[in-house]
């Protein structure tokens, strides 16, 4: 039988990658492409824990996630878009204006 | 060493079912390219391949043989990886679908029941659908790879294209869902024994029908790829046998399209069926493939005779008129069946 | 069935480290298409039927496809590592990875090994998530029909070249 701490597991080292990824690379369509694989880790999560417990409620918790993801990463793109028409690049230590 | 026994029957079935279908589909693919030629020929007064073997039967093998040995071109600036994965991916996918599509009932042999599907899923319909929308990439990657305009721009339209018209395709699909209550395509036929869903649900088909055109890249919606507006699309840069796994994986896909538009919408392997139990087992493969059969030859005609869409008159058109048709259909079809079971 | 939870673990985590480290941007998603495709046939070994498929439609088959084309589009080319960014590497890679090793610990510790799954194990067929959406998550449904709205029409403003 499968253990849920393998399950867990696997999402939270999904999830540390994902956050590295995030902080160490500079192109901003590989970090949003991070944030989607942490997303993803904490959907494993869910389905894991939905499995153990016996509840299908965490699967439909994944379907709004998903949903959400997908929205999220439209307007995302969006905005990276009219960033790059802006600014020319796609590297994030382009975009400091606010910086003091 | 029973049980074992009792495990590796099914396993064999399967690998057997896998091989016969795998072999059966590559000759599909190959004799409807030979089709294809001919019925267009024809239509156009002409008569096509007919010297190669009897009325050009022979065809597809000499074709076969020519790729082989054609001179492999590869773009000086291409990315390796990714210009060697998209003919494949394409490909791939492209054989994957077949493998929840029902082609019969079952045979039964030595008293094991074997039946004529690979694997029965019971989500079957978005096992195809699933599969339809990452065939988006090889395409995508295809153009991207090749590092030249003419596929950029190709791969990008035909890309765009064909996620268009995947929601028109699920939507047409929504109907024949709610009408037989499930999404496994064995199921979905079985309900057709009583009348057929193109009946049942005749914008559903159509708009099924235009959809699954659109999604394969063909006339009328075949702009990403036709050769006087940018020379080849998004295979321009490809040449002999990764060209051939391109042209492979769009009969493949044509194939798997009929296939699918015969179990939703005309009974799929249901017709007369008589005689001892081997031809009972038969007969309804043989009549699956007559109307798969029968599409393919629908999907030539049209190739031959309709002229081909502007770009934006392709976009336009299934995001104004095919993606509310299907919203209005699923609304129809949910208000009469709620209206029928009270 | 458990081998082959490794197996795709082990293909997940693979890709996960191929999406961190390569310099290609087109690399990284199809490094991170694999991870879904992973992660759903992983979804159907733990009984979530629909959502596996799901998966594939809309995260590797349309969020992905986006990303592809956006790629593309802007033509973004490979990462040149400079030094602007030597705290975060040095310090942010190793404190996380940290983290990580506490939750995992804190997860080992709270659900042990041992823990067998519930006796009613559920498959998440199309029909069971269909009557869970549309009976106690109705609102929530209808509150993420407007929000894709919104999405679209976001997308569409924020994107365009003129107004």
């Amino acid at each position: 039988m499968l253990p849920l701490a393998h399950i867990l597991a696997l999402s939270a080292i999904l999830f540390g990658l994902g956050a590295v990824g995030f902080i160490v690379r500079r192109n901003i369509i590989t970090i949003f492409m991070c944030i989607e694989l942490m997303l993803n880790a904490v959907n494993l999560a869910f389905i894991g824990f939905s499995r153990y417990l016996g509840n299908l409620d965490g699967q439909v918790f994944v379907f709004f996630v998903i949903v959400v993801a997908a929205a999220e990463a439209a307007v995302g793109l969006a905005i990276i878009i009219a960033v790059y028409r802006n600014r020319g690049s796609l590297s994030i230590e382009d975009f400091d204006s606010l910086k003091l | 060493m029973a049980m074992r026994f009792d495990l590796l029957l099914p396993l064999l079935a399967i690998l057997v079912k896998v091989g016969v279908v795998l072999v059966a589909l590559l000759t599909a693919v190959a004799y409807a390219v030979w089709l294809e030629r001919k019925v267009v020929a024809r239509i156009q007064s002409r008569w096509g391949p007919y010297r190669v073997g009897p009325h050009g039967l022979l065809q597809p093998v000499a074709d076969a043989l020519k790729i082989f040995f054609k001179e492999d071109i590869v773009p000086s600036d291409a990315d390796r990886v990714v210009y060697w994965l998209a003919p494949f991916l394409a490909f791939t996918l492209a054989l994957l679908s077949i493998a929840v599509i029902p082609f019969g009932t079952s045979i039964t042999i030595g008293g094991h029941t074997i039946p004529f599907q690979i694997a029965d899923l019971n989500v079957g319909l978005l096992f195809v659908l699933a599969v339809t929308s990452l065939g988006v990439y090889g395409v995508a990657l295809a153009g991207w790879s090749s590092n030249s305009k003419y596929p950029l721009l190709g791969g990008l339209r035909s890309s765009a294209q064909m996620i268009s018209y995947e929601l028109s395709l699920g939507l047409g699909v929504v109907g024949v869902v709610m009408v037989a209550g499930s999404l496994s395509l064995r199921e979905i036929v079985e309900r057709q024994s009583g009348l057929w869903n193109v009946f049942v649900q005749p914008v559903g088909f159509l708009l099924y029908f235009t959809a699954a055109i659109a999604e394969t890249n063909r006339v009328p919606f075949d702009l990403p790829e036709g050769e006087s507006e940018l020379v080849g699309g998004f295979h321009t840069e490809y040449s002999s046998f990764k060209f051939a796994m391109f042209f492979m994986a769009e009969y493949a896909n044509i194939v798997t399209v009929s296939c699918l538009a015969t179990l939703l919408f005309f009974g799929g392997w249901l017709g007369p069926v008589f005689g001892p139990p081997l031809l009972r087992a038969l007969l309804p493969v043989l009549w699956f493939c007559l109307k798969v059969f029968c599409f393919l030859f629908l999907y030539i005609w049209i190739r031959g005779t309709l002229p081909r869409f502007r770009y934006d008159q392709l976009m336009a058109f299934g995001w104004k008129f095919l993606l509310p048709v299907g919203l209005l259909n699923v609304l129809v079809t949910s208000l009469i069946l709620a209206w029928r079971s009270t | 069935m458990a081998p082959l939870f490794y197996v795709l673990a082990t293909v997940a985590i693979l890709a996960a480290l191929c999406l961190v480290l390569e310099r290609t941007p087109v690399y990284s998603a199809l490094s991170l298409i694999v991870v879904l495709c992973s992660l759903a046939v992983i979804y159907l070994l733990l009984g979530a039927e629909f959502l596996a498929v799901v998966q594939v439609i809309v995260y590797a088959g349309a969020i992905m496809v986006l990303f592809v084309l956006v790629i593309m589009l802007l033509n973004a080319r490979q990462e040149t590592s400079t030094d602007r960014s030597r705290l975060a590497r040095w310090l942010g890679a190793p404190l996380l990875l940290a983290f990580l090793g506490e939750v995992i610990f804190a997860v080992w510790q709270r659900f042990p090994p041992e823990t067998a799954p519930a006796a009613t194990a559920l498959v998440g067929g199309p029909r069971a998530i269909g009557e869970l959406l549309f009976r106690n998550y109705v609102l929530p449904f209808e509150v993420t029909s407007i929000l894709i709205l919104v999405a679209v029409l976001g997308a569409v403003v924020l994107a365009k070249k003129r107004l």
